[in-house]
């Protein structure tokens, strides 16, 4: 605090300055209580359900909740789809993403580098039951014969085998995957542009003055500097994948059998499960159920991003 | 200091090999294959939309009516509710999350600065950003049906945007107020100016062409949510003003809605409601450029 500004403080009869202050710190309160409000009560709304469901919370795959005498409710499942259908989103999403990163800030000429910027960012704004129009009714039917070939070729390995739902139609994680890595490729390029930029000009042109070639310049120099924002990004993306709702909601079709961990399965994944039952909220325990899902994507979020700023220290903006 | 990308090539040195040169050149095609990658789900998402949904919201009544008394088969009526119940929506959450969301910011760059609240604070806000929307609504539903057992309606989905608008609205502001040189400030202490009307006075306006457009983007993100409106409200196909009561549709809503029905009109509606939506984002995204450039015109005039 500078001398002046201390000076101005301790005058007498700065009642507007009192209420600014107490409003800004109760605001800065408010906002840390309410994280510690929305796990409160979710658990608050999720006990009593957990207390009477007759399946195992974690081990089961059933989702019945029609019978309030008889509930039976597991995320066996849907920690299944949801894990795979993001991770593989993070595993197609990051090297485009390292890669658009690389071009904005090496290769692309400076004074179109931000324009270019703004247009990966245009992908965040289109709405997410956008994309899941575009993903089920456009995209999937072209994925189709993609697919297809995938599951015949490489269907011996477990993850490319034949699921519980049909490939024909493409409403399987393999093209939920797709459209939620297109989602994630803003948030990751993002994190990642911004701790290349960072790299210190003198390790580069150490590179350079060893004979680096642009390649070698940018493998030796901005990628290892940039790792941890990268991984930051990384989470930031995965997170937002694990808590996708409405686009995946409309890409993936239902089944009654289990998953069986491959990409060409269906089902729900926890924000499509809560989202597609939520027109029959109207009994507690049933509800209950679904919130207790919810508590669960809640927590894993909540460790997503908190290992993204771990990574990042003080990196992030 | 050379700013060259690449040494001057000296023929004292070992020429770069063939290899090297080759592997730095493949990797340069494919950085820039990456980025083209990007550009094709875009603009093939956009031709899809502008050329399925042309057709409706070139309809006369698309944007004046509702859907009241149209048929599933019928493609008449227009999506007016919805568009109003998306603009109300978001803007009672911008009611509320913008004077939390920039106190909040206020709190962190003027007051709390590094103390331990402030970086808890910075902390939940991050954590805030992060969380699903979905969960968002959730949180609403326990609190504000549950637990204090209010009805749905568009009251409670602007609630979860509240929740979802507020860390960028703090994001924005807190990054514009730290770039306020401290020369300001300490030149208005020394008028003998309080710190409340030095932050409202000198402060704030310096940041506002940041602040406003930060709020408009914040604004747009919103509107595109469905995970809030499918848990929060009920659908309506006719306009319905009360926001404290009863259904309202919603663009989002509506496109959900007539997902369902299989008929073409159903389809024409749903991805002219896509168009539409997209039209008012992209509307919003560039007046909030068009104001932050109007704003630092007028002080740096």
């Amino acid at each position: 605090m500078s001398q002046l500004e201390a000076l101005s403080i301790t005058r007498p009869g700065r009642t507007a300055d009192v209420v600014m202050r107490v409003l800004a710190t109760a605001s800065g309160a408010l906002v840390v209580a309410a994280i510690a409000l929305i796990a409160l009560f979710l658990l608050v709304q999720a006990i009593p359900s957990l207390q009477a469901n007759q399946a195992n919370f974690l081990t089961s795959g059933e989702f019945s909740t029609s019978d309030p005498a008889d509930l039976r409710f597991g995320i066996k499942d849907l920690l299944i789809v949801t894990v795979l259908s993001s991770v593989v989103a993070l595993v197609l999403a990051v090297p485009v993403a390292m890669g658009i990163a690389i071009f904005l800030t090496n290769y692309a000429p400076r004074r179109i580098s931000r324009p270019l910027s703004s247009v990966i960012d245009l992908l965040a704004a289109v709405p997410s039951i956008v994309f899941g129009l575009w993903g089920i009714f456009i995209l999937a039917p072209v994925l189709e014969p993609f697919a297809v070939w995938l599951n015949a070729t490489l269907g011996w390995f477990p993850l490319f085998a034949t699921g519980n739902v049909s490939i024909t139609g493409g409403g399987t994680i393999f093209t939920a995957s797709i459209v939620l890595a297109i989602m994630i490729l803003p948030i990751i390029t993002t994190v990642a542009r911004e701790s290349y930029r960072q790299t210190p000009r003198s390790t580069i042109e150490a590179a350079q003055s060893l004979g680096a070639t642009r390649w070698e310049v940018i493998r030796m120099t901005v990628i290892p500097f940039g790792r941890s924002g990268t991984i930051a990004g990384a989470m930031l993306g995965l997170g937002r994948a694990l808590g996708e709702t409405v686009a995946v909601l409309l890409i993936l079709r239902a089944s009654p059998l289990p998953a069986a961990f491959t990409v060409f399965d269906g089902g729900y994944t926890f924000a499509s499960k809560i989202a597609s039952a939520a027109a029959e909220f109207s009994s507690p325990l049933p509800t209950g159920a679904y919130i207790a899902a919810g508590f669960v994507l809640f927590a894993l979020t909540f460790i997503v991003n908190v290992i993204a700023r771990a990574v990042a220290g003080s990196k992030l903006g | 200091m050379t700013t060259t990308t690449r040494p001057p090539r000296q023929t004292a040195f070992i020429p770069i090999s063939t290899g090297r040169r080759a592997r730095s050149a493949t990797w340069g095609i494919l950085v820039v294959a990456a980025f083209v990658v990007a550009l094709i789900p875009l603009a093939w998402l956009l031709i899809i939309v502008i050329t399925r949904g042309f057709e409706a919201i070139v309809s006369p009544t698309w944007w004046t009516n509702s859907l009241k008394g149209v048929l599933p088969e019928q493609f008449a009526g227009g999506v007016y509710h919805a568009i109003y119940g998306t603009l109300v929506q978001a803007g009672i959450a911008a009611l509320i999350a913008v004077p939390l969301g920039i106190l909040i910011a206020i709190y962190l760059v003027e007051y709390g600065k590094k103390s331990p609240l402030a970086r808890l604070a910075t902390f939940m806000v991050d954590v805030l950003s992060g969380i699903p929307s979905i969960v968002a609504a959730l949180f609403v539903f326990s609190l504000w049906i549950v637990t204090l057992g209010f009805q749905q309606s568009a009251f409670a989905v602007a609630l979860a945007l509240v929740l979802l608008m507020i860390p960028v609205v703090v994001r924005s502001t807190e990054e514009m107020l730290r770039i306020v040189p401290d020369d300001l400030r300490e030149a208005s202490y020394a008028l003998g100016l309080s710190k409340a009307v030095t932050i409202m006075r000198v402060v704030l306006p310096t940041a506002s062409s940041g602040i406003v457009s930060g709020i408009l983007l914040a604004i747009a993100r919103v509107m595109g949510e469905t995970a809030p409106v499918l848990v929060l409200v009920g659908y309506s196909r006719a306009m319905n003003y009360d926001v404290f009561e009863g259904n309202m549709a919603s663009l989002p809503l509506l496109i959900y809605t007539e997902l369902i029905n299989p008929l073409p009109a159903g389809q024409l509606r749903a991805w002219g409601a896509a168009l539409t939506l997209i039209i008012i984002i992209a509307v919003i995204n560039i007046a909030a450029t068009a104001i932050a450039r109007f704003l630092n015109r007028k002080q740096n005039a």
